[in-house]
C-alpha cells in the first residue's frame, strides 16, 4: 500500500553542511507519525523540505503519489498540507479570527476587480469565510476570543489558534512542530487528549516533530528517529523505545561493561 | 585616445574615492544597527560647509590637515550626536520608524543648511595646487592629494577594523548584536564609535569634494548621498570592502559614461547599471543574505 | 458622548451623506464665487496628496515594503497625460478623465514591472530598486526630447476641484475595497509573516502584484491631475525630494490607515501653506514635527487603525464592553 506522504531518499546540503542525508519516511494515512531525535538532528529542516522552503539536493518527496519537490510552499499547502511552526508565526497585530480567516481564503474565489468594485459575491464570500472560520474556532475554544488580537493570547491558546488555522485549509496531512513546546506536564498531558481529538475530528494524519517522549510515545502509531541527518530507526513505540541505537543517539553511547 | 582615458581614469579615480568614504558611512552603520541612515548624505554637505567655515572664518591659516581632522571630529560628533538622540531611542520600535527618523534629520539638516546658505558657495584653496605632466596627461597636485587622503582614510579604516578591538566588536556587533552585550562588550558605545567614525569619514569626504568640485550647495547632500548609498548597496550593504567597490565602480561608471556619452546619459547609465546589477545580485556584489532561522 | 459617537460611527448612512454633500459643495464651487482660486488650489492639492499618500500607503503601509519610488509613478502619469491633452487629444470635455485613466494605466503598467521584481527581493533592498526605479525614470524623462526633456512641458489648465474630488473618492474606495477582501488580508499577511503566510497557502504574489499595481496606477492619477493643474511639469518636479515628502505624509498620518492617509496629507499640505512665511524654514520645522512624531508614535498618528467609518459593514463586530 502506498503511503500518503514519502520522503525519498532525500538529502539537502546547505553549503558546506550536510543537514540530512537519505532521508526516508513512509507515512501512511490516517496514522500518528512522530519524528524524533537529539537537536540539530534535520527535523525541522525535513518539514521546511516537505512544505517547500527548501528544495533537496537529492531525493523526491512525493504526496499522494504525486512529486512534490522543488514546488512552491503555496501550492504544497494547497495540495493539502498543513503545518505550524516551532516558534508560533501568526499574524501577531491581526485578530484571532483574520488569522484564520487567512487560511480559509484560498477557498473564496473572487476576483480582484469583484473585490475592487464590490460586487455581490465579494459580500457573499466573506460572509462565508466569517461564518466557516468562527465555526472553525468554535471547537477550539476560540470563538470568544475571535476579535482580540492574536498576539494577545496566552500561548497555549496562540498554539490552538495555530492548529485551527492549519486546519482552515482542509489539508489531509498536519505537520505539527514542536506542538508541546514550552508546555509543563499537565499541558502536555491535555495536549495529548487533544491531538486525538482533532486528529478524529478533521480526520487528518499528524506527523509530529516533539521532544516530549511521553507525548510521542502515547500519541504516535509510528516513529522515525533522525539522528545527524539520518534515519536511524523507524518502527512502533515500543522497538524505538527498545532499539539501541536510539539510544545510543539520545543518551551518547553505553559504557563499556 | 589612451591618454584620454588614463586623464578620465585620474577623475573616475577622484570621484570613486570620494563616493567609497560615503558609502562607507553607510555600511557601517548598517553593518551595526541593519538601518539605512538617510543622513548621512547630508552630513557629508555639512563637511564641505564645515571646511568652509573654517578655512574662511577663522583668522588664523589654518594647514590643509589641520582642517581636515577639525571638520572629521566635528561632523563625527554631530553623527555620533544624531544616533544618540534620534535613533538610540528607537531601537526597538519597527524599523522604518528609525528610517523615517533618519530621513527626518536628514531633511533638517539640509534645509536648516539651505536657510542659511540660499545659493551655492565657493570653496576657497587651502593650497596651492600645482599642475604636473607626464607627456599629454596632467594631473594637479590636489587630485592627488584628493586620492591620497581618502586611501589612506580607508588604510586607517582597514587597521581600526581588523587590528583594533573597536573592529573586532563592531564586527561582533554586526554578526550577533544580541550576545554582544553579555560577553561585555559595551554596545552602545561601540555603536556610538561606529556612528563617529562613519559620520567623521563622510565629513572628510564632504570636504574633498568641495575641493574637488569647488561649488558646494545645500543640497548636494541629497544627490551625492543617494548616490554614494546606491554605491554602498552595489557593494553590498554591510560590507566594508564593498563600500569601497562599489564607490569605485560608481565614479568610474559616472566618469566614463560623461567622457563617452551625452552628458545627459550619465544618470540613466549609472542607475540602469545599478539596477542590472541588483537584479543579478539582489544582495550586491559582496554582499551576503540575512540569515533566518526557520 | 462616547456613546453618540460610535453610533454616528456605526451609522452606515453618515459617510456616503458627507460625500453627496462634499460633492454637491465642490460642484456648486464652479458656479457661484464660495472659494478664492487660492483655496482651490490649497484644496486641489490635498485632495492630490491624498490620493499619492493612500496609493502609497498601500505598498509601503500595508504591504511593509519601504517604496521610495512613488515620484516616479507620479512622473510617469503626469507625463502620460500630458502627452494625451497637449498632443495627442482634441479639446473636449472628455480630455481630463482620458487624460487621468491614461496616465493611471501607464504609471500602473510599469508599476507591474517592479511588481516582478519585489518576488525575489524584499525589504531595504527592494527600497533601493525603487529609488533606481524613481532616477531611472527622471533620467530617461531629461533624455527625451518629444517630451520636453528637461525643458519640461506645459500641460493645459483642466483639473478641477470636483474632479479632484471624485477622484479621491475614488482612490480611497477602490483601496478600502481591496483592503478589505483576501487579497488586503493577503498583503498585510506579507507584511507581517511571508513564511506563514506561505504556508497558509496565501497567493503571495498575486497580492504583490496587485498591490504594486494599484498602487502605481493611483500614484499615475495623481501625477495626471498635478499635471493639468500645475500648468507646468519638468523632470525636477518628480525627484528624490518629492517622494520624500510622500513618504514624511505616509508617515506622520500612520502607516497602513486610510484616516491616517488623509489627515497626513491634510496636515503636510495645510502646514506648508500656513508657514509660508518662513520659507525654507518649513522644511526644517516640518521634518522635526516628523522625528519628534516617531519618538513617541513611531506607526504615525493613526498607525494601523481605522475610522470604523471607512470599515465596510461586515466588518463591523460588536466590540465586548470593557
Amino acid at each position: 500500500m502506498s503511503a500518503l506522504l514519502e520522503i525519498d531518499e532525500v538529502t539537502k546540503h546547505f553549503g558546506g553542511l550536510c543537514a540530512i542525508s537519505n532521508c526516508n519516511v513512509r507515512i501512511q494515512a490516517g496514522s500518528t507519525h512522530g519524528i524524533i531525535g537529539p537537536n540539530g538532528a534535520g527535523k525541522s529542516t525535513l518539514f521546511n523540505l516537505i512544505t517547500g522552503i527548501y528544495k533537496p539536493t537529492r531525493g523526491d518527496i512525493r504526496f499522494r503519489g504525486e512529486s512534490i519537490s522543488g514546488l512552491r510552499p503555496g501550492r504544497i499547502a494547497l495540495k493539502g498540507i498543513g503545518r505550524t511552526f516551532q516558534s508560533i508565526r501568526l499574524l501577531k497585530t491581526r485578530t484571532v479570527l483574520d488569522n484564520v480567516r487567512i487560511a480559509y481564503d484560498s477557498q473564496l474565489h473572487y476576483s480582484p476587480l469583484e473585490a475592487m468594485l464590490r460586487l455581490p459575491r465579494l459580500g457573499r464570500d466573506e460572509e462565508k469565510s466569517i461564518e466557516a472560520s468562527l465555526a472553525l474556532l468554535h471547537p477550539f475554544g476560540l470563538a470568544d476570543q475571535a476579535h482580540d488580537l492574536a498576539g494577545d493570547l496566552p500561548y497555549g491558546s496562540q498554539r490552538k489558534l495555530e492548529i485551527a488555522r492549519a486546519l482552515a485549509l482542509k489539508p489531509d496531512i498536519l505537520l505539527l512542530d514542536e506542538p508541546a513546546a514550552g508546555m509543563n506536564t499537565g499541558e502536555t498531558a491535555d495536549l495529548v487528549g487533544f491531538l486525538r481529538w482533532v486528529k478524529d475530528h478533521f480526520q487528518v494524519t499528524l506527523v509530529l516533530i516533539e521532544h516530549h517522549m511521553h507525548l510521542v510515545m502515547s500519541l504516535c502509531d509510528r516513529i522515525t528517529v533522525l539522528d545527524f541527518g539520518q534515519t536511524i530507526a523507524e518502527g512502533t513505540p515500543e522497538e524505538i523505545r527498545t532499539n539501541p541505537r536510539v539510544i545510543d543517539a539520545y543518551l551518547g553511547g553505553t559504557e563499556e561493561e | 585616445m589612451t591618454f584620454y582615458l588614463a586623464q578620465q581614469t585620474i577623475n573616475a579615480l577622484q570621484l570613486g574615492s570620494i563616493y567609497a568614504l560615503i558609502a562607507l558611512g553607510y555600511s557601517m552603520v548598517y553593518g551595526v544597527l541593519v538601518m539605512i541612515n538617510f543622513a548621512h548624505g547630508d552630513l557629508f554637505m555639512l563637511g564641505a560647509f564645515a571646511c568652509l567655515l573654517l578655512a574662511v572664518l577663522l583668522p588664523v591659516h589654518l594647514p590643509f590637515v589641520v582642517i581636515l581632522l577639525l571638520v572629521m571630529i566635528v561632523i563625527g560628533l554631530l553623527g555620533a550626536f544624531i544616533e544618540r538622540v534620534a535613533y538610540r531611542p528607537l531601537r526597538d520600535a519597527p524599523r522604518v520608524s528609525a528610517i523615517i527618523t533618519a530621513l527626518g534629520c536628514g531633511l533638517v539638516i539640509e534645509n536648516t543648511t539651505l536657510s542659511l546658505s540660499p545659493y551655492p558657495q565657493f570653496m576657497p584653496e587651502l593650497f596651492d595646487s600645482r599642475t604636473l605632466s607626464f607627456g599629454s596627461l596632467t594631473v594637479t597636485t590636489l587630485q592627488i592629494l584628493i586620492i591620497g587622503v581618502a586611501l589612506g582614510l580607508m588604510l586607517g579604516l582597514d587597521f581600526l577594523i581588523r587590528r583594533t578591538s573597536f573592529g573586532m566588536a563592531m564586527r561582533a556587533i554586526s554578526f550577533d548584536a544580541r550576545t554582544v552585550p553579555l560577553m561585555g562588550i559595551p554596545v552602545n558605545r561601540m555603536i556610538s564609535l561606529t556612528f563617529f567614525v562613519g559620520a567623521g569619514l563622510g565629513g572628510a569626504a564632504g570636504m574633498l569634494y568641495g575641493l574637488a568640485y569647488p561649488q558646494i550647495s545645500a543640497t548636494m547632500g541629497v544627490l551625492i548621498g543617494w548616490k554614494a548609498f546606491i554605491a554602498a548597496v552595489i557593494g553590498g550593504i554591510g560590507s566594508i570592502r564593498g563600500a569601497v567597490l562599489g564607490g569605485f565602480i560608481l565614479g568610474g561608471v559616472e566618469v566614463m559614461a560623461v567622457a563617452y556619452l551625452p552628458s545627459t546619459y550619465r544618470d540613466l547609465i549609472s542607475y540602469s547599471l545599478l539596477l542590472a546589477i541588483l537584479v543579478f545580485k539582489p544582495y550586491g556584489l559582496l554582499g551576503q543574505p540575512p540569515n533566518q532561522k526557520l | 458622548m462616547r456613546h453618540f459617537l460610535d453610533s454616528v460611527a456605526r451609522c452606515r448612512w453618515a459617510l456616503p451623506a458627507l460625500i453627496a454633500v462634499g460633492f454637491a459643495f465642490v460642484v456648486a464651487c464652479e458656479y457661484f464665487p464660495l472659494l478664492n482660486d487660492y483655496s482651490k488650489i490649497v484644496l486641489i492639492t490635498v485632495g492630490i496628496n491624498i490620493i499619492l499618500c493612500s496609493s502609497l500607503n498601500l505598498v509601503n503601509g500595508y504591504m511593509g515594503e519601504f517604496s521610495v519610488g512613488h515620484a516616479g509613478f507620479m512622473a510617469l502619469g503626469a507625463y502620460a497625460s500630458a502627452l494625451m491633452t497637449i498632443k495627442w487629444l482634441p479639446a473636449s470635455v472628455f480630455e481630463l478623465p482620458l487624460g487621468v485613466l491614461f496616465g493611471g494605466t501607464i504609471a500602473a503598467a510599469i508599476g507591474f514591472l517592479l511588481a516582478l521584481l519585489s518576488f525575489k527581493t524584499r525589504g531595504d533592498y527592494l527600497a533601493i530598486i525603487t529609488l533606481a526605479f524613481l532616477m531611472i525614470v527622471k533620467s530617461a524623462i531629461e533624455n527625451i526630447n518629444y517630451v520636453g526633456g528637461p525643458r519640461g512641458m506645459t500641460p493645459p489648465v483642466l483639473t478641477n476641484l470636483p474632479w479632484t474630488f471624485f477622484w479621491v473618492v475614488v482612490t480611497l474606495w477602490v483601496i478600502r475595497n481591496l483592503i478589505y477582501s483576501k487579497f488586503g488580508r493577503a498583503i498585510t499577511a506579507i507584511r507581517e509573516d511571508e513564511i506563514a503566510a506561505n504556508a497558509m497557502g496565501v497567493r503571495i504574489r498575486e497580492a504583490k502584484i496587485l498591490a504594486f499595481v494599484t498602487s502605481s496606477f493611483f500614484g499615475g492619477v495623481a501625477g495626471a491631475l498635478y499635471a493639468q493643474v500645475n500648468f507646468f511639469i519638468d523632470p525636477k518636479s518628480f525627484d528624490i525630494v518629492k517622494s520624500t515628502e510622500i513618504l514624511v505624509m505616509v508617515y506622520l498620518g500612520g502607516i497602513a490607515s486610510l484616516g491616517g492617509s488623509i489627515i497626513g496629507a491634510v496636515i503636510f499640505t495645510v502646514l506648508l501653506q500656513v508657514l509660508q512665511p518662513l520659507g525654507t524654514w518649513r522644511m526644517v520645522i516640518l521634518p522635526l514635527i516628523l522625528v519628534l512624531l516617531m519618538l513617541f508614535r513611531p506607526r504615525g498618528i493613526m498607525g494601523m487603525r481605522e475610522l470604523t467609518w471607512f470599515l465596510p459593514a461586515g466588518e463591523l463586530f460588536k466590540r465586548p464592553k470593557p
